[in-house]
């Protein structure tokens, strides 16, 4: 018998499209694989749409007035009307900063008695403390505080109470580019679907390759006529396709809950995304195929995926600030360049020097890590 | 008394064996919250400290060098590009060459001289805004030390008032004394959690939970048997992350280790019994981890570890108050950083107990009620 091409084509695609299906039923009926590819990712949605948020609001703080002025109840007045501070006036230093030991508040505002004496002298201080544990915070204070206190002396010397005689200043005048809202959600929610993607991707294909490895499943499948390339493709495309759940979930929530704009093109943002996918799902699988333990794998697809995705992206904290060796380690870090994208096309638009190199590089990542997992599969049958 | 001890001794025993003989499931739980500690205390900064920034200066005057020899001086700043037309910031910030680009007018001197405000126009790239705030922030600290320099050279006063700031228990606002006594907690949390779900689920998976519920033990010393070994491998997790914290990263520690354990402790049992639970609803591994997932995922981010549980919607800080992880990271924070006393962290140890109570009792229940 002739083995024509197109029938063994046939044959293949046959086999494959069999262990899909079979994949897929394991899905269906399980509904934890439900709750990682639609619950976990509706959950990150509204924690990191809602809950998460940089942006300071009704911070404790208590306002030490130790000079009934009127100059000293206004600087204290600011803090009561802003909507950042959740006001205490206190009469003495010693009662707020027994609420700053008991942690009832977070910084102390304190006006001296002697404020309004000399302020018409030119000298006069305002003291700020802060707890210093909450770097963000009492940076926030320490700002509020010298801003209210600045537009305070201004009023004065506008009153003509004060020297402060028109002296030529520089003034920042600061205009923040694709985000002129300064909402943080700009920056989290594409963030949100590096996390989603990773995790349905990485998280998911590992604890089911391990598990198949575990009951020993996997060998039981290497002696039908499958190929190690079928088997491959048979476990990932499941897993691709409910991570396109996951991705439209999150690209629904960006743009219809949460009005974060989509400006670069969004076929180029689904086919990143995929390539994205594909990068998780071979890492995924290069784990669980070294390690063939459900426990063991899922521990280190968390450390090594997610964990990093989370924290060495650059997605929250600015990768040029860290020392150079971590650095150094986030290049490994596939998501850095997704991250790097998704920021990119969102919020830029399409600007193909960032899109390519990045591209670029995932596409090598997927290509390398696919080879090692395809033959971690293979050495392991030896 | 004694045999029952004796019991539950041999369990912890056989629990300890079966995860320590593997060699690298030991080698992971031990290195793996010092590896994660000493990375992510280098990595989780919201400060910045290297800021390119590209610069159109169109005065060139003594002033608008002064102002640049500021942000050049200050250690953040570093100048990557002098522009000569402003349509060449733009390539720059699309392409994240430069987070800031500052733009001098013409006239700045001229400005300044008179006695007028002097604009600096400052673009920063909003991607992530948070860094972007942080940097403009740098911007404005080096343009009001250069006002007050210029001041003081034209015999100008200085403003009226002055604010005066100190910072108590981490004086130089860094991140890291924020970060690191909280990932004690955090990374703890997650392995202890896991471990506790995963190993009812594996004896499920491998029917050896059946095995042992025919056995004399009762339900509540396999749940000893099963919460006991987990607790110590947390924490010895914790004293490795500890160690990092003051050996590595130098964080002085002001409180006492006695308090600090005793509370780690206390967490420990509540993060146990939530696993417990978690696995004594699940019928696979599969599921156990992934509902161990779902359960880790809102504890770590609504903890108050990455941003302020104060800035949350009041639904969700409600949703706080049963989350163990919460009252861990205040927890260390206070003894770690403010040498907080017992007596002062009762309002973090009832909660956990409390959770410790009901999680383990539904898990106890939930053993003795369901053998399919």
């Amino acid at each position: 018998m002739i083995d024509h091409p197109s029938s063994r084509l046939a044959a293949k695609a046959r086999r494959v499209a069999a262990l899909i299906r079979k994949e897929l039923r394991q899905v269906v009926r399980d509904p934890s694989s439900v709750a990682i590819g639609v619950v976990l990712p509706l959950m990150l949605i509204l924690l990191f749409g809602y809950a998460l948020s940089l942006d300071v609001k009704n911070v404790p703080i208590a306002v030490v007035l130790e000079d009934p002025s009127f100059q000293a109840r206004e600087i204290a007045a600011s803090f009561q009307l802003s909507s950042y501070f959740e006001t205490r006036v206190t009469r003495s230093i010693a009662e707020a900063q027994e609420l700053m030991l008991s942690n009832t508040v977070e910084g102390i505002v304190r006006v001296p008695a002697d404020f309004a004496r000399r302020s018409a002298q030119g000298d006069a201080t305002v003291q700020v403390l802060v707890n210093g544990i909450d770097g963000n915070t009492a940076r926030i204070v320490e700002a509020y505080a010298e801003a209210a206190v600045a537009q305070s002396g201004a009023r004065l010397a506008a009153e003509g109470q004060a020297d402060s005689s028109a002296g030529g200043q520089a003034v920042v005048v600061s205009q923040l580019w694709f985000n002129s809202a300064n909402d943080s959600r700009y920056f989290l929610v594409p963030g949100l679907i590096v996390l989603v993607i990773t995790l349905i991707g990485a998280f998911m294909t590992s604890m089911v390759v391990a598990r198949e490895w575990e009951r020993g499943t996997f060998e039981a499948l290497f002696v039908t006529p499958v190929r190690t390339d079928e088997i491959l493709l048979g476990k990932t495309v499941p897993y691709i396709l409910l991570g396109m759940v996951g991705l439209l979930l999150c690209l629904g929530a960006a743009k219809f809950l949460f009005d974060v704009p989509i400006r670069g093109s969004v076929p180029i943002l689904l086919t990143l995304s995929m390539l994205y996918l594909l990068v998780s799902v071979a890492m995924g699988l290069l784990i669980s195929s070294s390690l063939k333990s459900q426990f063991l794998s899922s521990q280190v697809t968390l450390v090594v995926t997610f964990m990093p995705a989370l924290m060495l992206s650059g997605f929250i904290y600015d990768l040029r600030s860290v020392p150079l060796t971590i650095q150094l380690i986030s290049y490994l870090v596939p998501a850095r360049y997704f991250v790097s994208l998704l920021q990119t096309l969102f919020l830029v638009g399409d600007v193909w020097s960032v899109i390519w190199l990045n591209a670029a590089i995932l596409a090598g990542a997927a290509i390398v890590l696919l080879t090692l997992a395809r033959r971690a599969t293979r050495k392991s049958l030896s | 008394m004694l045999a029952y001890l004796r019991r539950i001794f041999a369990l912890i025993r056989k629990e300890v064996l079966a995860v320590f003989q593997d060699a690298r499931t030991r080698n992971m739980l031990l290195l793996q919250p010092v590896l994660q500690c000493l990375l992510f205390g280098y990595a989780a900064t919201l400060d910045v400290n290297n800021v390119p920034y590209a610069v159109l200066d169109r005065d060139l005057s003594t002033a608008s060098s002064a102002l640049l020899a500021k942000l050049d001086g200050s250690g953040v700043f570093h100048r990557i590009a002098n522009l000569t037309r402003a349509d060449q910031m733009k390539p720059l910030i699309d392409t994240q060459e430069v987070l800031i680009a500052i733009q001098i007018d013409p006239d700045f001197q001229r400005q300044l001289s008179a006695g007028q405000q002097a604009p600096v126009q400052v673009i920063a790239d909003g991607r992530n805004s948070n860094t972007a705030d942080a940097a403009l922030g740098y911007v404005s600290s080096a343009v009001e030390s250069f006002n007050a320099d210029w001041r003081s050279d034209h015999g100008l006063p200085q403003p009226p008032i002055q604010v005066v700031t100190r910072a108590w228990y981490s004086p130089n606002l860094e991140t890291r004394w924020n970060l690191v006594p909280a990932l004690v907690g955090t990374l703890t949390l997650m392995s202890t959690l896991m471990l506790s779900a995963l190993s009812v689920a594996r004896e499920r998976e491998e029917g050896t939970f059946d095995q042992l519920l025919v056995t004399p033990f009762r339900p509540v010393e396999i749940m000893a048997g099963k919460a006991i070994p987990a607790m110590m491998i947390g924490t010895v997790q914790a004293t490795g992350a500890l160690l990092v914290a003051q050996l590595w990263f130098r964080i002085p520690f002001a409180g006492s280790y006695p308090t600090l354990y005793v509370g780690l402790i206390l967490f420990l049992l509540a993060a146990v019994g939530i696993g417990l639970f978690v696995s004594s609803i699940a019928a696979t591994m599969q599921q156990a981890m992934l509902y161990a997932f779902v359960t880790i995922m809102p504890f770590t981010l609504l903890s108050g570890l990455a941003t302020p549980i104060s800035s949350m919607p009041q639904v969700l800080q409600y949703f706080t108050l049963i989350n163990p992880l919460r009252y861990a990271i205040d927890l260390v924070h206070r003894v770690y950083l403010q040498g907080a006393g017992i007596d002062q962290l009762v309002p973090d140890l009832w909660p956990m107990a409390i959770i410790a109570a009901v999680t383990l009792t539904g898990a106890a229940w939930m053993f003795s009620n369901r053998i399919e």
